[in-house]
């Protein structure tokens, strides 16, 4: 139970980011040259990660448990700890944090920028959104079919994921502008310390390792990692404050 | 063509990203551990303390070239 609830939560997390990132790009797109492209771009991004699945989810039943553990946890770890990497970085003031208000206004910009031609069919809008919403939406179908086949929980993770788009989509529609009150950073952090920590279990449990109190090990390595993580950040930004000091003077 | 390349580059994002050393710190780790579990040991210890400290050297390693 305990572990379907980190399941769920780590899913709708880390699907609600992606979506926040394709949704920015929609937007600022749909906005500025107009909505009949860009939704037709967003239509056939939804149709080719559909094909993706379909080939996906059958040929995944095929493949023996426990290799599916050590491929999804393997992938997972290296996944899971470069987010976490960029989020500690973030967090600590070594690389700027995301603003999706900074992205739309970029996004708008060359959108804005960019000609139209003389055709109906606005390929800018059309490319522009159908490589942010694949690119994203092919993010979110790895992380449900990663965390999904690897517990055999495969409706609950698509159900969190779903949860979370159509909740980023109805906000968007109703704000009709970036999500930027959404704590992105904040979000990325967690969900890194999450994806990190189910990396680590299943990939050990792909190489043979019986892990102490069963699934309960999943709650001490997430304790162990999001601790290790707010250490290093805690380090990092005291680390920064001695520094940019320093170099005010010089 | 050029979808193949992009195929691979998404790939090479997606395990490899910025900072290989990790990527073969993490191989290395989960082989360590295989072998270690094949020879009777349950090495359940070892790749926790990896992680840790490849996020560790990484984030420090970044932090020193800014």
């Amino acid at each position: 139970m305990r572990t379907d609830v980190l399941l769920f939560v780590t899913t709708f997390f880390a699907s609600a980011v992606e979506a926040v990132e394709a949704l920015t790009i929609v937007l600022a797109v749909g906005v500025v040259r107009g909505w009949r492209s860009t939704l037709v771009g967003v239509g056939a991004a939804t149709i080719a990660l559909a094909a993706i699945v379909a080939v996906l989810g059958p040929a995944l039943r095929l493949i023996p448990i426990e290799t599916l553990r050590f491929v999804v946890g393997a992938l997972l770890l290296a996944f899971g700890l470069q987010w976490l990497r960029k989020a500690v970085l973030r967090a600590g003031g070594y690389k700027p944090m995301h603003d999706e208000a900074a992205a739309f206004e970029r996004e708008r910009e060359e959108a804005g920028a960019a000609s139209r031609g003389a055709a109906r069919m606005d390929w800018y809008s059309f490319t522009a959104t159908f490589k942010g919403v694949f690119l994203e939406g092919l993010e979110v179908i790895f992380i449900v079919i990663t965390f999904g086949s690897a517990q055999g929980r495969l409706g609950l993770t698509t159900a969190a994921a779903a949860a979370a788009v159509v909740l980023v989509v109805a906000v968007g529609i109703v704000v009709r502008g970036p999500l930027e009150r959404v704590p992105e950073n904040s979000l990325k952090f967690a969900v890194g310390v999450l994806l990190t920590s189910f990396g680590i279990f299943w990939g050990g449990e792909g190489v043979g390792v019986e892990w102490p109190g069963s699934d309960l090990a999943i709650l001490a390595i997430v304790g162990f990692i999001g601790l290790v993580s707010f250490v290093l950040t805690g380090r990092l930004r005291r680390r920064r404050l001695a520094v940019t000091p320093a170099e005010g003077h010089a | 063509m050029r979808y193949v390349k992009s195929f691979g580059l998404f790939w090479w994002n997606y395990v490899v990203g910025d900072d290989w050393r990790v990527a073969v710190g993490l191989a290395v780790a989960l082989a360590l551990t295989w072998l270690l579990t094949q020879h009777g040991v349950n090495a359940w210890w070892l790749l926790p303390v990896a992680v840790a400290l490849l996020l560790i050297g990484s984030v420090r390693r970044e932090a020193r070239e800014e």
